[in-house]
């Protein structure tokens, strides 16, 4: 299995999901072998084995370095845009890329390379990298494993390396798209591209919702004969829920997450300029950080409601669940969202949610309230009604406590499970 | 006759707000960055307040008088020397007590009251007042509102309150042809006297002394003796803030010895003379009416008010922070009026500043945030506070 992250040192959503799918393949009696660039050795392998990627050289003696080239030769990622030459030139230009190319190798994946295993500025460089090491891995553990499961496209050409050099069958996990990531004007194409030649690669592709699946196939145009939804899951295991002493009186409706459009934080910033307009005792609150903050900054001040709507900037660690604490509404009015955890958070904490109808995790739960993410009446209507029937708020609290409960890893592992059993021949 | 100088220098320190979360709203009503102001405070008293008056007291003595200075304290300034640097306020004293000085009337929280709220101008000019004669034992006599804040109708409220003399921008956008070196009067109230503030000298001391791509630098007292005798006029208005000295001019470019041999030099060169802005009043005619009917300042490029109210940001926090003026005029909470004043500080709304690419470099050197939206959600959560404190006192009283 190759991830990008696990917890403890997670920067998104993807190690907490990874860590979920290998204890729930452990309970499933499937062993795993979970491969990440950069581990730090403080992470839990009761149902795991860890391979840092750091600590493996790539083997240029059993290989040759042409054969390996030739195998897993789309592994670079071509940067050389050069307009206007002619065929000639170009021809030496891919030779002259190519000579450069094995020398490179040479120079330096005969060497172990230290991965930072972030989101930073090198990230397309670590990706190839991963690949390469990703393949010598694969080689060395040949008969540890019988399928391949790649986590999101960081690690889909360490997938296909590792397909290619071996010959077992890939499974890659679509956790989110490139759809969900921008507008459709704003796509980065290398990371669609690599998307694509992983699910096309692919013997299986795994979506975290039917959302994700029809953009799969619409989008991507993937066979939907092998595009198969497991719905996430979350591990409440070991958490209890705190209890915070509110400095407010006022009601909280909040949001949490990344501050980005596909979240969908102006629609909860109108929303909250119409629930102003009918209710004096209410606050809002934006928790989080993102490319849309200083917009969402500025329409706040604009709308003039900045002292009863407050932005916390990112929260870390124990400030999330006491964010949940302090939230007796909690909104994802995202505008794209493959699966969306954070809901399922919140209801775990007592509080009522409201989702849009375009998120993953709509599919699933029945206790969350749903509007479409463009509708602000709707989704005015509801926080006002949460706020004050609290016979409604109660009702879906206790129910929707309950309700995500009792969605377990375990669960959505067994149906992973029969995926990688329909690909082992 | 002697053409006259008057310096006039700003002497300000904002009280910083801490790094105050949307989770202690509610909880914790200490909004301030004691700290910082006190490292502050300690380290422009060593550089600039404490070197910079024994220099001046030097030099009016070396002159038996002859060179004189005026000054605006804030109120905020004020408290921080009495709390962190008590010996500033003895040697603003010594400086008192020569009869060569004299202090300025403003807000006590460097505000921006007059935009907004006669009766809260009218009461921080009241309290500042209160300072400086407790501090000073002198009554101040002439009015320079915070950052220069001017336009008719604040004239008009100025000379209401007893005031003879004003000091303001010359802005380029007001003034046209007129040379900033006449007093004028106020087109509301004539009998306010008006001086207006010749940025060009002004600013060559202020922020172009240290600047070696300058033409004018080096800049020695013979030069600019030769700028001031060209410069045509009654009063030549040299107003800047006290912290050029040591603090935006470093020690090293010399404008210490530069301030030490100006007083001597002008005076030997037989056309100057120094006064204060309450001497000019008495001594100088005002020329002609000045129409200031939007608010001047000697902030940025457009000398307007957009340093403070120029985005929404701004706009949102000053309207939110000023809504609660009548609310506070109910109740009689010392607290709660203190921080009331507090977070009326222009500077907060200056920190809230997007303006980066023309004047960034001077907002960027007084900002303790690193971007204004920063700014905006801290002062807005201590806002958020302190409107619930204002709510339950209110309830209270019921």
């Amino acid at each position: 299995m190759f991830g990008w992250e696990f917890p403890p040192h997670i920067a998104g959503g993807l190690g907490t999901a990874c860590e979920g799918i290998v204890k729930g393949l452990a309970y499933n009696g499937v062993e795993t072998l979970f491969v990440m660039p950069s581990a730090s050795g403080d992470e839990d392998q009761s149902a795991t084995t860890i391979i840092n990627a750091s600590d493996v050289a790539v083997d240029t003696v059993s290989t040759s370095i042409s054969e390996y080239l030739d195998k897993v030769k789309f592994i670079h990622i071509g940067t050389n845009m050069v307009p206007y030459v002619n065929p000639d030139e170009f021809e030496t230009l891919v030779e002259e890329e190519r000579k450069r190319q094995v020398q490179d190798f040479k120079i330096n994946y005969g060497v172990k390379y230290k991965f930072s295993g972030k989101y930073g500025s090198n990230l397309m460089e670590e990706v190839a990298r991963y690949a390469m090491v990703g393949g010598t891995i694969a080689l060395q553990h040949k008969d540890e494993f019988d399928v391949i499961h790649a986590h999101d496209w960081l690690t889909y050409m360490a997938g296909i390396a590792a397909k290619e050099l071996t010959g077992k069958p890939l499974v890659v996990h679509m956790h989110a798209t490139s759809y969900d990531r921008g507008d459709e004007n704003h796509i980065d194409t290398r990371v669609l591209d690599i998307e694509t030649r992983g699910m096309l690669a692919a013997d299986r592709v795994v979506t975290v919702s039917d959302l994700t699946r029809n953009i799969v196939i619409n989008k991507y145009h993937i066979d939907p004969a092998k595009v198969v939804t497991v719905h996430n899951a979350v591990d409440f295991s070991g958490r209890e829920n705190i209890t915070v002493e509110r400095g407010v009186k006022d009601k909280v409706v909040t949001f949490l997450g990344r501050i980005t459009f596909q979240k969908g934080p102006e629609y909860f910033i109108e929303a909250a300029a119409k629930v102003l307009k009918r209710t004096e005792n209410v606050r809002f609150v934006m928790a989080g950080s993102g490319d849309m903050m200083n917009r969402c900054i500025r329409h706040v001040a604009r709308l003039g409601i900045s002292d009863r709507f407050h932005f916390t900037g990112f929260l870390r660690g124990k400030d999330v669940q006491k964010m949940f604490a302090l939230s007796d509404v909690y909104i994802m009015p995202s505008v794209s969202e493959p699966f969306g955890i954070s809901p399922l958070e919140a209801m775990r904490s007592n509080v009522p949610s409201i989702i849009s109808h375009q998120s993953g995790a709509a599919e699933i739960l029945k206790y969350a309230f749903k509007v479409d993410f463009w509708d602000v009446d709707a989704l005015a209507d509801d926080i006002y009604a949460l706020l004050s029937y609290p016979a409604l708020a109660k009702f879906s609290e206790q129910n929707g406590f309950e309700e995500v409960n009792a969605l377990k890893w375990n669960g959505a592992t067994a149906k992973l499970k029969t995926v990688y059993e329909s690909v082992i021949k | 006759m002697k053409k006259s100088i008057c310096f006039y220098f700003q002497v300000h320190q904002p009280t910083r707000l801490r790094l105050y979360r949307f989770f202690d709203i509610g909880k914790d009503s200490h909004y301030y960055d004691d700290f910082t102001d006190r490292t502050i405070m300690k380290r422009i008293a060593q550089k600039c307040y404490l070197p910079m008056n024994a220099l001046l007291l030097e030099q009016i003595k070396a002159t038996k008088g002859a060179f004189k200075v005026a000054f605006s304290i804030s109120g905020t300034a004020l408290e921080q020397f009495d709390r962190y640097a008590p010996e500033v306020i003895d040697s603003f004293r010594a400086l008192a007590e020569t009869g060569s000085v004299e202090f300025l009337s403003e807000t006590y929280y460097h505000s921006l009251a007059a935009l907004n709220s006669p009766a809260e101008f009218k009461h921080q000019v009241l309290k500042h007042k209160e300072a400086i004669e407790k501090y000073f034992g002198v009554t101040p006599k002439s009015f320079r509102n915070t950052e220069l804040i001017y336009s008719d109708n604040i004239g008009k409220m100025v000379f209401d309150m007893g005031f003879k003399t004003m000091l303001t921008e010359g802005a380029r956008h007001i003034m046209g042809w007129r040379s900033p070196n006449y007093l004028y009067s106020c087109d509301l109230q004539p009998k306010l006297k008006l001086m207006m503030r010749n940025y060009a000298l002004s600013d060559d001391i202020a922020f172009r002394f240290s600047d070696q791509s300058w033409e004018g630098w080096p800049l020695t007292t013979e030069r600019f003796a030769e700028w001031a005798k060209a410069a045509e006029g009654d009063v030549l208005n040299l107003f800047m803030d006290y912290e050029t000295f040591g603090e935006h001019q470093a020690a090293e470019t010399g404008i210490f010895e530069f301030m030490k041999a100006l007083p001597s030099a002008l005076l030997k060169d037989g056309n100057f003379d120094f006064v204060t802005p309450a001497q000019a009043s008495r001594k100088y005619k005002p020329v002609e009416e000045l129409s200031v009917p939007e608010p001047i300042s000697w902030a940025d490029e457009e000398r307007d008010v957009t340093a403070w109210l120029g985005n929404e940001l701004q706009q949102d926090a000053y309207n939110k922070v000023y809504s609660l003026t009548e609310k506070l005029s109910l109740l009689n909470d010392e607290y709660l009026w203190e921080d009331f004043g507090r977070l009326q500080e222009s500077d907060h709304f200056y920190y809230m500043c997007t303006k980066f690419f023309s004047d960034g470099e001077i907002h960027k050197r007084f900002n303790p945030y690193d971007t204004p939206y920063e700014a905006f959600i801290n002062y807005m959560n201590v806002l958020s506070d302190f409107i619930i404190r204002v709510d339950n006192a209110l309830a209270e009283r019921k």
